[in-house]
């Protein structure tokens, strides 16, 4: 039998014996910024049936720019704690690097700040009516954007792009990586899109779920949360609104798991390094996490859940939208985990 | 304008470590990392085996994926002599380099900032060889320009069989393995 054995003396921290440099701070911020593009992408939809005059009640999406715009904050404070030399962290920002997307979406990012205060301005003077009598030129702002057909489709059509760039930089900052043969694959970025857009939908129907027929809140707090949650205008959406999240959450359930299923297939067929790294998620260490977690828990128990609310065989209930979060969650999880312990293969002779 | 790399003749080689140690001395390496190390290959079916011992660093590629993926600028390749080389002050310590270098030549310094082989380009610029190479007791690694066809390392890959480490990714790696 023919023997291949190497040994090193090489043992550096996070490197040694497999690359660890990635903790839990990355799957987050990845998790995150996915849920984050996938709520632009549906604000921004709902912004252009905005535009286009229809019932501003039968949306609970458009505030969510808000939502999004604190959980960007949570996302980028996991990011800025992965950093090793946090205090030139302002670097990012002196060069402009376009082969590297680390360096794309440190820009995409300062694009997304400003559209997503800008679009909570849609919905946040009516929550704190404090803050439009403080600072006039908050409500005249506001009162400008929502009497501005123009400046809504804008709005929405910024939010739209840039949280499909956000979406799929989350993929391409991995799939870019020779080195790691699990991520090295075109279909990362359009998979973490549509992740992020399943667990978008979810995350919007399990806070408009949580607050259904509830009065709206006031007060500093209550305005603020009302801001996040409550639908736009007095009435709450009826409930057909719900189950169009249900239903886009089932479609982008169903592409994840066609895209799941490309990828495998890309990388079984593709060199010994790749096939080698499949077994990683297959039978390895996260193979548990990647079956259980993400295939079971995250994609095929919420799609069966969801079919049989959708024909009246099961009550409404918000426990796919959990379980399409922990799924969400758990596929940053394996990919950054396996993808890093995956590693080209000498192939070559002595 | 030179183009520096490197040559090892892994016939020569016997593993003393010498190398790794001057590394660490020249360029105060920290405590548990390294900048350089041994590797040794064994090969082929018992009793017909071959073993090959390599003095491995950064392989200063010519195609650095390293490079490419610092979204500062601070992995760069140097202008004088095409050496890859990290400004430390420039690094937000994202480690995306670290990932992306298919032979796990980097590290993030306790200081924060990503680090690797510099080919001693402090020595080089004094028209000295790299700390590994001149120490090294059997002579065999030659540094100089890859760029000049008279040039020693040249001569010995006209004459001898080389390869370099994991050629399939494409990295164009300036270190050469003579067998």
């Amino acid at each position: 039998m023919s023997i291949q054995e190497i040994t090193t003396t090489r043992l550096n921290p996070h490197v040694d014996p497999v690359l660890a440099v990635w903790e839990w701070e990355i799957p987050v911020y990845l998790f995150v910024g996915g849920l984050v593009a996938g709520m632009m992408i549906i604000a921004g939809i709902n912004m252009l049936r905005l535009a286009k005059g229809e019932r501003t009640e039968s949306f609970y999406s458009v505030q969510s720019p808000i939502l999004g715009f604190l959980l960007m904050n949570f996302g980028m404070l996991a990011l800025f704690m992965d950093l090793e030399h946090k205090l030139y962290v302002y670097r990012v920002y002196m060069a402009f690097e376009p082969l590297s997307p680390m360096s794309w979406g440190s820009w995409i990012l300062l694009l997304v700040y400003p559209v997503l205060l800008l679009s909570a301005l849609i919905r946040l003077p009516q929550a704190w009516p404090w803050l439009g009598e403080g600072i006039p030129v908050v409500q005249r702002l506001s009162e400008r954007l929502t009497a501005n057909a123009r400046v809504i489709k804008l709005l929405g059509s910024a939010n739209i792009v840039l949280g499909i760039g956000l979406g799929i930089y989350t993929g391409i900052l991995l799939s870019t990586m020779v080195s790691r043969p699990l991520w090295n694959s075109a279909i990362l970025g359009p998979l973490f899109l549509v992740s992020g857009l399943s667990t978008a939908a979810a995350a919007i129907h399990l806070v408009s779920s949580v607050t259904r027929r509830a009065p709206a809140p006031s007060g500093f707090l209550g305005g603020a949360l009302a801001a996040l949650v409550q639908p736009l205008g007095d009435n709450p959406p009826g409930p057909g609104t719900e189950k169009t999240l249900v239903r886009a959450d089932q479609a982008f359930l169903s592409v994840e798991l066609v895209l799941i299923c490309l990828l495998f297939v890309g990388l079984l067929s593709g060199s010994a390094s790749q096939i080698d790294a499949v077994d990683i998620l297959m039978s390895g260490k996260y193979a548990v996490v990647f079956w259980g977690g993400v295939i079971t828990v995250g994609i095929a128990t919420p799609l069966v859940l969801q079919a049989l609310e959708l024909t009246h065989r099961l009550r409404h209930t918000i426990i796919p939208a959990i379980l399409v979060l922990a799924g969400g969650f758990a596929l940053r999880w394996v990919m950054v985990g396996a993808g890093q312990a995956s590693r080209m293969l000498a192939a070559g002779g002595m | 304008m030179p183009r520096f790399g490197m040559v090892i003749d892994t016939r020569k080689c016997v593993g003393c470590m010498d190398c790794v140690v001057a590394c660490q001395t020249e360029n105060d390496v920290p405590s548990g990392f390294c900048k350089d190390w041994l590797v040794t290959e064994v090969r082929g079916t018992f009793p017909n085996l071959s073993m090959e011992i390599r003095s491995e660093r950064c392989h200063h590629c010519d195609n650095p994926p390293c490079v490419y993926c610092c979204p500062t600028g601070a992995s760069h390749i140097e202008d004088w002599g095409k050496m890859v080389q990290i400004t430390a002050d420039k690094c937000i310590g994202c480690k995306a380099c670290l990932a992306a270098c298919p032979y796990g030549a980097r590290f993030a310094h306790p200081d924060g900032y990503a680090d690797k082989c510099t080919f001693c380009m402090h020595r080089v610029e004094e028209n000295l060889d790299p700390a590994c190479v001149a120490v090294c007791p059997t002579h065999c690694m030659y540094f100089g320009d890859l760029g000049d066809p008279e040039s020693r390392l040249n001569e010995l890959m006209n004459s001898r069989k080389s390869h370099t480490v994991l050629p399939e990714a494409g990295t164009s790696p300036r270190v050469f393995y003579l067998t």
